[in-house]
């Protein structure tokens, strides 16, 4: 049985958009800032042997249009790769890019693939959540589903229902946190060392986006405590304590052991183990608890052997939760160091390689540290996590 | 097709469900045909079975068995579109009969069709995939297997609830199948509670299929099963009778059942009782002979005058109460995203626990001291946690409503609401004095409703900056059991006020009725003259227990003195003092009851809270007077007493036609679908005549004796 070690090699992503007639990507297709982010990673490695590249997978959850025709295959032409490169498109909702990279790095664990490309987009602003979406009936007739599943901000208030200590108090001061992070980490230069700037065209001439749209760091705990609660009358889940809905493309180089040799490449992690698993899709949330526990046993490790964790922020409550059930603190320093989605957005497909980047991007700056994690929640009621090892630990 | 059944199918307005047919090839080579009932309608529209279907279904069968004869097929099946069966006979057409053959074709006719399932050379089958009731449950009933979907909305045989019985083979075939137990279960006893349906699980575990299969495959897994059948597999019956029980447990349980119902429902429904006669003749004898007595009894139920006004009465209760009368255009309600209390004793919280649940929405308690509050809110978590315990009421869902929900001593509390309710002290100062209270802290768009059961909500309103927002809301006791919602619109009450209330009612999942704002609406205020009569019984020397016999012929669901302590006789007294203020000639406020009240208890009951008699302390306080007049007057002046209110109620607007009288009467006060109300009965007992020279209906709601 071949078994080879499956390394993250590096990873890219375009900064990131709000969605909508006012965002900077309104006139941008979303396959090109797949190709823009593309090229960008391969710039960083001008030595590699694009032909070597054995497949590209890119995730998307809405694949019609800019985001269809196997994007992974159209994307990788358009970016100039050699035609002898395939590539396709997959589909876990939130978790694309997270997919494809666990996905693509089992058929490196295999032997089967030396070095791919995984990465995800998602352009909210013309393919809206749900959009064309057609549930089979039998969900409702069998009372199988709760349509409110179907609505991810009513899934985060059921969250703030089935643990009522995690108040909304909280996940405002966590959702504040969160912005103050990430202006801080773009301070220190944390972030904009792997974005690819992306020219955008606008009415009003080109411009050269290079800073993640979204981001509030102005927002304080007085300004979004009493912002409107768009999921339930009097509710807890606003706009402050949730990601901004948002455009963006990332994409990471994966290899295996033979293949870092082979082509004299520096692996920023180790992929150490990775799970899926399924929750109850009214509460989608909590979705990050099972599948962390499983990906911790299969990996052989627990909680406090971790030494980072990049935990995606779809929701600040669901953050929370995932916390809470780990007995951690709100303000862990472990926790998303450079911020998270509710100060950069959360362009569906897309966050879970944003996850990998800055989580090896810290495994730089703390060589003290082991063992990190990135893990996120996913529609229908799903979480997803990665395991990784810090190469640069020095133990 | 037989001659006989022609004038049936003279009328072509009917809904035909057509019974398309196709071959299946079977594993085992041989041939199924399946016939499929469908309208051709979509889900808004159940499959019925009228007479035109039921005659299209039996030339398709008749052809069937010519081809089984000649071995083209080997089978024959029968199933419905998604999600039905069959919802059973098509009601409009033995409703309203105009001649009593008609009822009785019309069953003669389903027998004759389904006969020819049991009688097939061939296996027959039943694919029950969805809906099925009454005649849908019957023609499964008649075939000789069944196969069932586990994700089938509900399967029954409503027809007791209707005031008829199972006609179509159903008394004789279900006991003969699943034994005597169980169909009385299913065709008495469910019926007489709120029509209860059955889930598929419990009707297969009750042996009504043979087998049950998930929803995903559903009829391709029937089919293969027929196709083993078809093959020689053997399908056994466990539950069905054998001598011993016919000879022992089932004229037992027969004796039994007669005698629950004859405790709980007295003895004036009849179909109850028809249904358990035929249950027991079914014991024995041929199924020909069990459809015989169908046909016969049917037609004489059909026809009659009860079955007539429960036809009236569910169509009130299923069509009519759906679009309230004299509603103002839904789109000019106000969204409402924040309920106030005012008061937390036990009507207040149920209300509470109502609103909590239903529109899922913040809801704040007030009371005069924070004992009561605790106690309010303490009941209304309790009761949310008892839901949690039956299994009816998801953990989180009780989260977020005991989250939702809140108290506070100060108005304060009610700055950010839509909606204040009061259910404080019955007394016109008080509520006065909240209202002009609650208009200082509330928005100038939020509603005020009171829950007031007999003062003027105008009278409550007047002095208010923005009467044109107030509103009666009148529920009734137990407020989670009885449907109906009177809403009462006051001098000033404005459409959007009204468009508003009734969307909440509507949300609250309650009966609606749009009532004037006069006298205790329409509920309470013929109690008034119910009790008027009952009171001048006592003054004038009647006992109670001529009271309770006077009125037994109503069938009503509680004795009227049963029901005097349930209400509260202080309650009622002052209720009368303010129907006597209203119109002294017609309501009569006794100081007997006065009396009654103040020493509290009526009835004596056993441990069961059956009743045994009257307490002696009450019959003391009686006045002795002797009767001048025949306990039969009791009766007849209770009749025309609400035969008169009720007419002055129409002509002075109070409700917008005399079918809100009778949809309140059996949604708020439980009176029986045999009555259609009240007002079918006055008119066929020619007290409408009497007392207003004509009957409320034209066309009366009565049967046909021809």
């Amino acid at each position: 049985m071949i078994s080879k070690d499956v390394y993250f090699i590096d990873g890219v992503r375009t900064p990131f958009g709000r969605a909508g007639e006012k965002g900077v990507y309104w006139n941008t297709r979303a396959d090109d800032l797949v190709v823009k982010a593309m090229m960008g990673l391969l710039d960083r490695h001008p030595d590699l042997d694009k032909a070597a590249i054995d497949d590209v997978a890119v995730a998307a959850t809405t694949q019609t249009g800019d985001q269809g025709l196997t994007i992974g295959r159209t994307s990788a032409i358009l970016a100039g790769l050699p035609e002898s490169v395939p590539g396709f498109a997959i589909d876990r909702m939130c978790a694309g890019a997270m997919t494809a990279v666990t996905t693509t790095g089992s058929g490196i664990g295999v032997g089967m693939y030396d070095m791919v490309l995984a990465g995800g987009v998602e352009h909210m602003g013309r393919h809206p959540m749900g959009d064309g979406a057609d549930p089979n009936p039998r969900f409702l007739s069998e009372k199988l589903v709760d349509s409110d599943a179907l609505n991810m901000g009513c899934t985060a208030e059921k969250i703030h229902d089935r643990f009522p200590h995690l108040t909304k108090e909280r996940a405002d001061k966590f959702a504040v946190g969160s912005q103050q992070k990430a202006a801080k980490a773009y301070e220190e230069g944390f972030i904009q060392k792997d974005l690819i700037p992306v020219s955008a065209a606008s009415d009003s001439g080109w411009q050269v986006v290079n800073r993640d749209e979204p981001m509030r760091p102005e927002t304080t705990m007085e300004g979004i405590s009493d912002l409107k609660t768009p999921f339930r009358p009097h509710g807890r889940v606003t706009a402050g304590n949730a990601s901004p809905l948002t455009d963006g493309a990332t994409i990471s180089l994966l290899a295996g052991e033979d293949a870092v040799k082979k082509h004299g490449l520096k692996p920023k992690m180790k992929m150490v183990s990775f799970a899926f698993a399924g929750v109850e899709p009214e509460i989608m949330g909590i979705g990050p608890i099972p599948s962390t526990e499983k990906a911790l046993a299969k990996a052989g490790i627990g909680m406090d052997d971790i030494g980072l964790i990049e935990i995606n922020e779809a929701f600040a409550i669901q953050v929370l939760s995932f916390i809470d059930h780990f007995g951690l603190e709100d303000d862990d320093p472990r926790i998303n160091k450079y911020g998270g989605a509710i100060a950069f957005g959360h362009p569906l497909a897309s966050s879970g390689v944003r996850l990998m980047n800055q989580l090896a991007s810290q495994f730089e700056n703390h060589p003290e540290v082991r063992y990190g994690l990135t893990t996120m929640c996913i529609g229908l009621g799903m979480g997803g996590t990665v395991i990784w090892e810090n190469t640069g630990w020095r133990g | 097709m037989l001659e006989k059944f022609a004038p049936l199918f003279v009328d072509d307005s009917e809904v035909i469900t057509h019974s398309f047919v196709s071959d299946v090839a079977l594993k085992s080579g041989k041939t199924l045909a399946l016939i499929t009932l469908d309208n051709l309608k979509d889900h808004n529209r159940p499959t019925t079975l009228g007479p035109l279907t039921l005659k299209e279904l039996d030339e398709v069968l008749d052809a069937q068995e010519q081809r089984a004869k000649n071995g083209e097929i080997h089978g024959i099946a029968i199933t419905g579109k998604p999600y039905f069966l069959a919802a059973g006979a098509d009601l409009s057409k033995i409703g309203a009969v105009e001649k009593k053959i008609t009822g009785r074709l019309y069953v003669e006719l389903g027998h004759y069709v389904f006969a020819k399932l049991g009688d097939s050379s061939v296996p027959t089958f039943v694919f029950i995939n969805g809906l099925a009731l009454g005649g849908g449950v019957e023609i499964a009933l008649n075939a000789k297997y069944r196969t069932l979907n586990s994700a089938a909305p509900a399967l029954g045989l409503p027809e007791v609830f209707l005031g008829i019985i199972p006609g179509w083979g159903g008394s004789y075939l279900l006991p003969n199948l699943i034994g005597i137990k169980n169909a009385l279960k299913v065709i008495v006893e469910n019926p007489l509670k709120q029509n209860r349906m059955l889930k598929p699980k419990e009707a297969f575990e009750m042996g009504m299929a043979d087998v049950m299969f998930e929803p995903q495959r559903f009829l391709e897994q029937s089919i293969d099963w027929a196709d083993e059948v078809i093959n020689g597999k053997k399908v056994k019956r466990p539950f069905e009778p054998g001598t011993l029980e016919r000879k022992t447990v089932w004229p037992a349980a027969v004796k039994m059942a007669r005698g629950m119902i004859k405790d709980r429902l007295g003895e004036v429904p009849e179909s109850p009782y028809v249904a358990l006669d035929l249950i027991e003749a079914a014991r024995s004898g041929t199924r020909d002979e069990g459809f015989k007595r169908e046909d016969d009894v049917m037609e004489e139920l059909v026809s009659g005058d009860k079955f007539r006004a429960s036809m009236y009465a569910f169509n009130l209760v299923q069509k009519h109460a759906k679009n309230p009368q004299g509603a103002p255009d839904k789109s000019l309600a106000r969204p409402v995203n924040k309920v106030g209390v005012v008061g937390a004793g036990l009507m207040a919280s149920q209300l509470a626990l109502l609103f909590l649940r239903r529109l899922e929405v913040p809801v704040v308690m007030t009371d005069v001291s924070q004992e009561r509050i605790d106690k309010g809110l303490s009941y209304v978590r309790a009761e949310l946690d008892k839901l949690v315990e039956k299994g009816r009421l998801d953990p989180d869902d009780r989260n977020r409503y005991s989250a939702n929900l809140s108290g506070s001593l100060d108005y304060e509390a009610f700055a950010d609401c839509d909606w204040v309710i009061e259910a404080v002290f019955e007394e016109m100062s008080v509520k006065q004095e909240v209202f002009g209270k609650l208009e200082q802290f509330v928005p100038e768009h939020c509603i005020l409703a009171s829950n007031t059961s007999s003062l003027s909500v105008s009278e409550m309103a007047k002095n208010l900056k923005n009467p044109e927002r107030v509103v009666g809301f009148h529920f009734f006791n137990p407020v989670a059991v009885m449907p109906l919602l009177e809403v009462a619109r006051a001098d000033k009450t404005d459409d959007e006020t009204m468009a508003t209330a009734m969307a909440v009612g509507k949300k609250l999942k309650k009966t609606t009725v749009i009532v004037k704002d006069e006298a205790a609406f329409v509920v309470n205020r013929l109690f008034g003259v119910l009790l008027s009569e009952q009171m001048r019984a006592l003054d004038d020397g009647f006992s109670f227990e001529d009271i309770s016999e006077a009125v037994k012929p109503l069938g009503l669901p509680m004795d009227p003195f049963d029901l005097l302590e349930l209400v509260g006789m202080h309650v009622a007294s002052h209720m009368m003092d303010s129907m006597k203020a209203f119109d002294e000639s017609r309501f009569y406020a006794s100081e007997t009851l006065g009396k009654l009240a103040d020493h509290g208890k009526l009835l004596v009951k056993d441990d069961k809270g059956k009743i045994k008699g009257f307490d002696k302390g009450a019959v003391a306080l009686l006045p002795s007077a002797t009767p001048s007049r025949d306990s039969k007057t009791i009766l007849d002046q209770t009749l025309e007493g609400l035969a008169r209110e009720i007419k002055i109620m129409l002509d002075d607007g109070v409700v917008h036609s005399v079918e809100d009288i009778d949809l309140a009467m059996i949604t708020g006060a439980g009176w029986p679908f045999h009555l259609g109300g009240i007002t079918p009965y006055l008119d066929r007992e020619g007290v409408s005549q009497r007392v207003n020279g004509k009957p409320f209906h034209e066309p009366m709601v009565v049967g046909v004796t021809g």
